[in-house]
């Protein structure tokens, strides 16, 4: 605030009165009658209630409904006094037996690499908010890149590069670090995990970095006056300032994880290292199984209820303090 | 000033002395090198294998894993296998891009509309109605993609799966993005200007259209070119309400043909979506100046927050 010019810093005490008194006239509809604004918002609402609203109760119902005992397609049942439990149960049964290591697969994966994540995504991070100098905007450029590039193209790549003949274990084998080529490609949990790493760590380094690029100097060159080493200054000031950011980088890439099938299938595509979203994938595909896929949908999102409510308290928090 | 505040172990007057290479061998641990190491480190990782992908479109062989010659063999040559002459693919590309389109003509007015109404209006039901938008936002695509193929295989059995239904969820899916970059958007956008539009005797509306609308400009052109991009690259919404072949993206078939019979043609098709998504992006960046220009110059890291 301190590089405002000498004018404007005379200009702002006035601006902000006179705009007092406008959103006052403004709140008070004066300006906008009542229905303006909601009618705008209107048919977004309509939308969401019919095709995401809807589709979420139509879940439950297929869940709680019963099965075409002929046909054996899923009858929903919409009305919650008739819903049954059996299907229900038998989920929650496969979960803590059949597919007992499914599920715990599935969050040691999601957990190594959210992990693997955050460290690469925090230096990279760290790197360009405050080191990159002028390549920054050549930096920003590739960090941004993969989020137009197709996620099947990114994994396509590895299929190429991961081969039993690719070009990874030619290079491997040339510089004898493995006797003979790696079958990378036939249900590895380490390649499974890479590839959710190399999908996923972008999302993770740009909110970091938009957090990082903010942080006010003055706060660490407070951190460095008052006798800090870098080290100290950085475990001191940046990192428990950033820890809101760590958090939300660690949800927005463990979520679409934890429903992930496709990193799976075509880097592996062996049971071995199935995970939930292969189940959900391989249920709604063959026929008669709907209400399984059901099942399975509301238990991850039961699972996910509590990074989705973190997520959505800290936006709404971060949309008050603004 | 930044760049300098958590540097610096070497004492200031004997850094100049030594040459980088050496300075680097008597402490690598230094914060700077190790931390570029990484961050370029990470770059060749993120984009080597792309280039390689890229390269393999252009194979003159058959293998998708190693070079065998340079040539257009999988784009044109070949009359009955390459990206542009395979019927199958061939309308998959259209079927690509006739989803984007529609979805992105929808999905953006639709959403702009509801930022501007969320934003601005202060009664109860708004927050709920930004907890549900922001809930589709963090929605894993998955449940989305299940939730919308139940919906049409049982209740809203009058949309056809194939483009109505791929169409729908794609909007779905995709509406919350106009919505947060938008909204972002209006953070900055004092509220004086559209009030003096309506000072002077301009009826609410057009104090929107004409006043609040043009500086929204810069959002609206970067919604376009993400929500396409998005949506082009869009495979798991689409294929669960996808019906005939016919109706499959070119995506749906790259996730089809990747592990079943990978021929550099998947590697085409991919490369094509490559370069389409890079140039509407391009384009959407192009507009962003254009509509932003005269404030302040920090175009790529602006036009980044944005996504």
């Amino acid at each position: 605030m301190s590089t405002l010019p000498p004018e404007k810093a005379v200009l702002a005490p006035r601006r902000s009165r006179r705009s007092e008194r406008r959103a006052t006239a403004v709140d008070s509809g004066v300006h906008y009658p009542r229905w303006f604004w909601p009618s705008f918002a209107t048919p977004g609402i309509l939308w969401l209630i019919l095709f995401f609203l809807l589709p979420l109760y139509t879940v439950l119902s297929v869940a709680f409904g019963t099965v075409d005992p002929i046909f054996r397609s899923p009858l929903p049942v919409y009305q919650p006094w008739w819903w049954t439990t059996s299907h229900v149960a038998e989920g929650l049964g496969k979960a803590t037996g059949l597919f007992r290591h499914v599920y715990a697969r599935t969050f040691v994966y999601v957990f190594i690499a959210s992990a693997i994540c955050l460290v690469i995504g925090y230096a990279v991070a760290y790197y360009v908010a405050r080191h990159a100098g002028r390549r920054k905007t050549l930096l920003l450029v590739l960090l941004i890149s993969p989020f137009w590039i197709s996620y099947l193209m990114r994994m396509l790549a590895w299929v190429n590069l991961l081969q039993q003949d690719g070009y990874v274990n030619r290079i491997l084998t040339f510089l004898h670090v493995v006797p003979e080529p790696v079958g990378w490609l036939e249900g590895r949990p380490i390649t499974v995990i890479l590839g959710l790493v190399y999908g996923y760590i972008p999302y993770m380094i740009l909110p970091l970095y938009g957090f990082l690029d903010r942080i006010e100097p003055n706060l660490l060159e407070a951190g460095r006056d008052l006798g800090g080493s870098p080290r100290s200054t950085f475990l001191r000031v940046t990192l428990p300032l950033s820890r809101p950011a760590i958090l939300a980088g660690l949800v927005i890439v463990s979520l679409p994880m934890f429903g992930d099938y496709f990193t799976n299938t075509m880097l592996s595509g062996s049971p071995s290292t199935t995970m939930i979203g292969n189940l959900i994938d391989d249920s709604i595909s063959s026929t008669g199984q709907g209400p399984e896929a059901a099942v399975l949908i509301l238990i991850l999102m039961i699972m996910l209820l509590i990074p989705i409510w973190y997520y959505l308290r800290s936006t709404a928090r971060a949309a008050e303090a603004r | 000033m930044r760049a300098t505040v958590e540097r610096a172990t070497l004492p200031a007057a004997e850094a100049p002395r030594l040459g980088r290479m050496r300075a680097w061998r008597r402490d690598p641990w230094r914060k700077p090198r190790i931390l570029s190491a990484v961050t370029w480190g990470y770059v060749a990782w993120s984009i080597l294998p792309l280039s390689v992908a890229v390269l393999i479109s252009f194979n003159q062989g058959r293998s998708n894993a190693s070079l065998q010659g340079l040539g257009l063999n999988w784009w044109w040559g070949d009359p009955d296998l390459s990206l542009f002459r395979d019927p199958e693919l061939h309308a998959a590309l259209f079927q690509s891009l006739r989803l984007s389109v529609t979805t992105m003509l929808i999905a953006v007015p639709m959403g702009v509309a509801f930022a501007l109404g969320l934003d601005r209006w202060r009664g109860r039901g708004s927050g709920t109605a930004n907890f549900v938008m922001l809930l589709s936002f963090v929605m894993p695509e998955i449940v989305l993609g299940v939730a919308m193929f139940l919906v049409v295989a049982h209740l809203a059995t009058f949309i056809d799966l194939g483009t109505p239904a791929q169409v729908v969820g794609l909007v779905t899916y995709q509406l919350s993005y106009p919505v947060i970059i938008v909204r972002a958007r209006l953070l900055s956008i004092d509220k004086e200007y559209e009030e003096a539009a309506m000072d002077l005797g301009a009826p609410p509306r057009s104090a929107v259209r004409r006043v609040l609308l043009p500086l929204l400009y810069p959002a609206i052109f970067a919604s376009f070119a993400i929500v396409f991009a998005d949506t082009i690259d869009d495979f798991v919404t689409v294929r669960y309400l996808s019906g005939p072949a016919t109706s499959e993206p070119l995506s749906v078939k790259i996730y089809n043909f990747s592990r079943s019979s990978p021929t550099p043609a998947v590697n085409a098709a991919a490369t094509f979506l490559l370069v389409t998504t890079t140039l509407v992006v391009v384009i959407g960046y192009l507009a962003y100046r254009y509509s932003s220009r005269g404030e302040r110059r920090d175009d790529v890291a602006r036009f980044a927050a944005q996504i």
